[in-house]
């Protein structure tokens, strides 16, 4: 059954998992966020794409995040993301850092089944210097024209919200087609959904052409306003008032701890 | 800041000239002052040219995902885009990861966004930060996220053009790696932007005053840009514009 409930959906996210998610503007599955750190789990090696604000915020400082593979961790216009720059300056977590597109290339290499991709710019940067894995070759299809090689990231999991799924788990995501290249690239697809559509999304060639097969797909969980507090584009906006309590709590350690019991051990409706 | 006119709105009206007659301006994360240059230099263009504001629905064309941005731009179909840096040298390296020792920081900036390649080839990048200090315009960075400039061998269709702060306009010149003071805001002096810049620089015998912004600038801006900013920028568009959107 590929239905299930929220906390059946992520048993393939264990401890030590590669958990690949997206960034706030594709639909961030905030609600199983949430239910994976009740359930307490540990060790993640966790790849946003390309970015990502409250989602690795919150695993971060919750315990929950070993490496933390990335371009850019904030919230927005609310400032820095408190848990990850602590997590930083005290040396809690391995991160790797990326540029945006190196990030997509990586996982696009996955999606192909080939070992690694090319990538242009990033020669010079420190970004490649702190990237013994990252690769500088000659074009050999040119001269004297150096190239960065990227190896594939190929998730054990991955992790989104979106509008709607059938009961055949077929997903309608519409334009954020990075969650097509997240669950192309995974081993393992985990889907939360605002609703259950009524019939098959790939009978009508109109949804269709926004539908991510249910072929790619492991599990999908109801969970409505499971984006909350962040946005999910085209049905609500971003709850800017949790988000800037939440900046403001997770300023200290003991406010984090709060933010904690009352939004996440807490099983607060939305 | 004399003059009635915002300091946001001096610095969106002079970016807007810089972006010049182009088919395509990309604006990034967390660039209010940029995102408002862009879409004045559309509303003065009368819809050129594209713009494509991250994080915004309305504004960008997109459809492919994260990764048409960056295809774009491997291709050279983006013209303009802006960066910052928590740190920025005289090179026109930016930092935009951490202070002090890689491993153990003194401070941790977000991360390097799409600098580490779009730096490299988008031909006119602005580089843009708002607090010019020797906090900020260092003799050199802590952490290059992206170079100023590459050995002649690298792929390199693009890179900075100019750096635009709170106080001066400095233009790049790519070959000495050299910024130049280009112009000084109105109520500002040579002296105090050597007092408050960390690297050397380039300048003129006599150093112009930016252009303040017309009549004519300053209503596109409040009328036309400022709902248009709101839908990303909700809260620089209330403070600069006094502009909310109903509910």
């Amino acid at each position: 059954m590929i239905i299930r409930s929220l906390e059946t959906a992520l048993e393939a996210i264990h401890d030590g998992a590669v958990l690949a998610v997206p960034r706030e503007q594709s639909g961030v599955a905030m609600a199983a966020t949430r239910a994976l750190i009740r359930r307490g789990v540990g060790r993640l090696h966790l790849v946003a794409l390309p970015t990502s604000t409250l989602q690795a915020d919150l695993l971060i400082g919750a315990g929950a995040v070993a490496t933390l593979e990335t371009s850019a961790v904030s919230l927005g216009e609310l400032g820095p993301a408190p848990s990850f720059t602590a997590a930083i300056k005290a040396g809690t977590i391995v991160m790797k850092d990326a540029t945006c597109p190196a990030i997509y290339a990586a996982l696009q290499a996955a999606e192909k089944g080939i070992p690694f991709m090319p990538l242009r710019g990033l020669i010079g940067s420190d970004l490649l210097a702190h990237r013994p894995e990252w690769r500088v070759i000659d074009n050999p299809f040119g001269t004297n024209d150096p190239v960065v090689l990227l190896p594939a990231i190929k998730p054990d999991v991955a992790l989104f919200h979106a509008p709607m799924a059938d009961a055949q788990g077929n997903v309608w995501i519409g334009r954020q087609r990075d969650l097509s290249t997240l669950a192309h690239a995974a081993e393992r697809t985990i889907v939360t959904v605002e609703r259950l559509h009524d019939g098959n999304l790939l009978d009508d060639p109109v949804l269709a052409a926004g539908t991510l097969p249910g072929f790619y797909i492991e599990a999908v969980a109801l969970a409505p306003r499971g984006a909350w507090p962040l946005p999910l584009p085209d049905h609500y906006p971003a709850d800017t008032a949790h988000l800037a309590e939440y900046a403001k709590m997770a300023a200290t350690a003991a406010g984090f701890d709060k933010y904690l019991m009352n939004h996440v051990y807490e099983q607060r409706a939305a | 800041m004399s003059g009635p006119f915002r300091d946001e709105e001096l610095l969106a009206a002079h970016v807007a000239d810089l972006i010049g007659d182009v088919r395509h301006v990309a604006v990034g994360n967390a660039s209010p002052i940029p995102a408002t240059a862009a879409l004045l230099a559309r509303a003065r263009g009368k819809g050129r040219p594209y713009v494509s504001l991250l994080g915004s629905r309305r504004h960008t064309f997109f459809t492919d995902g994260g990764v048409e941005l960056f295809d774009c731009a491997g291709q050279g179909r983006i013209d303009v885009f802006f960066l910052s840096g928590g740190q920025i040298d005289g090179e026109a390296n930016i930092n935009l990861v951490s202070i002090g020792d890689h491993d153990k920081p003194t401070a941790r900036f977000p991360g390097s966004f799409g600098s580490g390649y779009l730096y490299y080839v988008v031909p006119k990048v602005i580089l843009f930060r708002t607090e010019h200090s020797r906090r900020t315009l260092v003799p050199k960075v802590d952490f290059i996220s992206a170079p100023g400039a590459s050995d002649p061998n690298v792929y390199r269709t693009g890179g900075p053009i100019c750096l635009i702060t709170n106080r001066c306009l400095f233009d790049f010149d790519r070959a000495s790696r050299r910024f130049r003071l280009a112009s000084l805001h109105p109520g500002h002096s040579l002296d105090e932007v050597i007092e408050h810049t960390g690297f050397d620089f380039d300048q003129p015998d006599a150093v112009p005053i930016t252009k303040a912004p017309d009549a004519a600038t300053l209503r596109l801006l409040r009328e036309v840009v400022a709902p248009e900013v709101a839908e990303v920028y909700p809260q620089f568009a209330a403070h600069v514009f006094g502009f909310t959107r109903a509910a």
